[in-house]
């Protein structure tokens, strides 16, 4: 089926007419049509748009002008902004916006000849780890536990809609954001492959804005080397993000190639949380023996303030929120509540527009920034961010990249960890410390639990060196030959 | 450090969100609950530890002082909830 090809598959295929781009962008509109109802993985399909780009796909590939994603059908997250086509970032307080603008992400792909199905689910403002906050409703995760597959599963999040219908072959691959886990955890839970870039590789300019510091696309797809194509494409400098680094885009896609003979893998001790199922430690030693025997060296390694990671985060990314969701006023864009004044109308504005979750982060965000408060909290949580990022640099002496689980659990089903924030917030215990020091991590599917459930390991690398985070990706890959399929996916 | 209900109170009043009076003591407890759960950043030593701001470890960038965007007020203004012309309209501020 044209749904269960890879992205580098189709490009060929393409490139061989075996099948046009009309074709491959109508197999994944079908399955949307079928499955979405269920799974609710995009919050809108752009059918009419996606068969226009489709047919100019057609129209390029005829005259030999194909690029690296020519009629390639692909997932946007829907915080990034997208001209013409209503962008929600999963919140009601942007359910009439539609952005008069592209974001360079998405320019980028659209320059390469892709073609956007549409916009997937998210937790609201990409604040959540299950998909659960959005306002849109949750998503449902293709995956079925064997003992109880009547029990509906989390996708993860924030990026749920994307890893949802990547996994159940909605689309090839899509876009995501992590801010402290956001697309690594729920590739982990879809099994699929996900990339966190270096903070900078992508530009964040046009992307709605949870945590600044932090905030960093980055592409999900079936296959390392999809992932690979996609980052290609999606990274770059863009002076319009004044962090966005100015330096030259290697080929990702030939960094898979490469193999991880000779190269040092530190394995470090603290990604261990009390209560982690025994499936996630044998499947991590189980990926130190595979990198063993395809030639790395393993090196024991220390990252002591890896607990620290969340507690800081839980400072810095509610601060970071409370400033930029102080833009969302009912005045210029996005949903209105009216009142009695201009005060009134911001607060019920906001009181109507914003979910609890978000609601919850901005107020705690507007308390460590209050005076008196702001030296004990936020400027204790950079320290100990310091400390986080020293950690890191200490062990990338001694080491090329880390290996460690994604998450410290398979998807749990939706209503589950709800009653404790921190319970939730426990979830990106493994994937925060890499976001807080602002280099590239990537989880890949890498074997199933004993209820049948997908697990990721995840590879950390150096800032910028991403290519090794891909060639030991791909050698894992390799190595754990996961081929499992979701319960819920086209033609399935 | 605890949050008593008049600090919920004043906390939203800065943030902007209309707090209902039987909301009050549930986000009390979560808020305690989370602020309780990070207070362990105070076993950490941070003596002569500078603040990072940032993941991005670079220097700040400039660009010529020109305008370089704009022009088009009906796309800026295409989003805003109700407007007259090319304004904003919000409810009157001064008597």
């Amino acid at each position: 089926m044209l749904t269960d090809l890879t992205i580098a598959g189709a490009r060929d295929g393409l490139r061989a007419k075996e099948f046009s781009a009309v074709d491959l962008t109508m197999a994944h509109l079908h399955a949307i049509e079928a499955l979405n109802p269920r799974l609710n993985a995009f919050i809108t399909v752009s059918h009419a748009k996606a068969v226009d780009q489709a047919r100019a796909a057609d129209a390029a590939l005829a005259a030999g002008d194909a690029r690296a994603l020519t009629g390639i059908p692909l997932a946007i997250k829907d915080l990034f902004c997208t001209e013409g086509v209503r962008t929600t970032a999963g919140s009601k307080i942007l359910g009439p916006f539609v952005p008069p603008y592209e974001s360079t992400v998405t320019a980028n792909l659209l320059r390469d000849g892709a073609v956007f199905l549409g916009k997937a689910n998210l937790d609201e403002f990409a604040m959540g780890s299950s998909n659960m906050t959005s306002a849109y409703g949750p998503v449902e995760n293709p995956w079925k536990r064997r003992q109880n597959p009547n029990a509906v599963l989390v996708p993860g999040g924030s990026s749920g809609g994307s890893a949802a219908a990547v996994a159940a072959r909605l689309a090839m691959g899509a876009t995501g954001t992590d801010t402290g886990g956001s697309i690594r955890q729920p590739a982990s839970f879809c099994g699929i492959a996900g990339i966190k870039p270096t903070y900078g590789r992508c530009s964040r300019w046009g992307v709605v804005a949870f945590a600044s510091s932090l905030d960093q696309p980055g592409p999900v797809a079936r296959t390392v080397e999809d992932c690979a194509i996609l980052l290609g494409s999606m990274a770059g400098h863009d002076p319009k993000d004044s962090t966005s680094a100015n330096m030259p885009v290697p080929d990702f896609q030939a960094a898979c190639r490469r193999g991880v003979k000779g190269l040092r893998i530190g394995i470090p001790r603290e990604y261990r949380l009390d209560g982690m199922p025994e499936d996630i430690e044998r499947l991590w030693q189980q990926g130190v023996a595979w990198l063993r025997e395809a030639g790395a060296e393993i090196v024991d390694v220390s990252l002591p303030h890896t607990k620290y990671g969340l507690p800081t985060y839980y400072i810095v990314a509610p601060a970071e929120a409370s400033s930029n969701l102080a833009r969302y006023d009912g005045v210029r864009f996005g949903a209105r509540t009216n009142g009695e004044d201009l005060r009134d109308l911001y607060e019920r504005t906001r009181a109507e527009g914003f979910g609890a979750e978000v609601r919850r982060r901005v107020l705690i965000g507007t308390y460590v920034l209050s005076a008196g408060y702001y030296d004990a909290y936020y400027i204790r949580a950079q320290k100990v961010r310091a400390l986080i990022l020293r950690d890191f640099t200490d062990a990338f002496v001694r080491v090329d990249a880390l290996l460690v689980p994604t998450a410290p659990s398979a998807a749990f089903a939706q209503g589950e960890n709800m009653d404790d924030p921190i319970k939730m917030y426990l979830n990106d215990a493994f994937t925060i410390p890499a976001s807080m020091a602002g280099v590239p991590g990537m989880s890949v599917p890498a074997g199933l639990d004993a209820d049948g459930l997908p697990l990721g390991l995840q590879v950390i690398g150096k800032p910028f060196d991403e290519e090794t985070v891909f060639a030991v990706s791909a050698a894992l890959e390799q190595a754990a030959g996961f081929s499992a399929l979701p319960a819920i996916r086209a033609g399935g | 450090m605890s949050l008593d209900h008049a600090t919920v109170r004043r906390i939203a009043s800065l943030a902007r969100i209309r707090v209902e009076e039987h909301e009050v003591e549930p986000l009390c407890q979560e808020l305690n609950g989370i602020l309780g759960w990070i207070e362990q950043l105070n076993e950490v030593d941070v003596t002569g530890v500078a603040p990072l701001t940032g993941a991005a470890n670079m220097a700040a960038v400039l660009r010529p002082d020109v305008v370089t965007d704009g022009g088009y007020p009906e796309k800026v203004l295409a989003n805003a909830p109700e407007r007259i012309g090319d304004f904003y309209v919000v409810p009157k501020v001064v008597e």
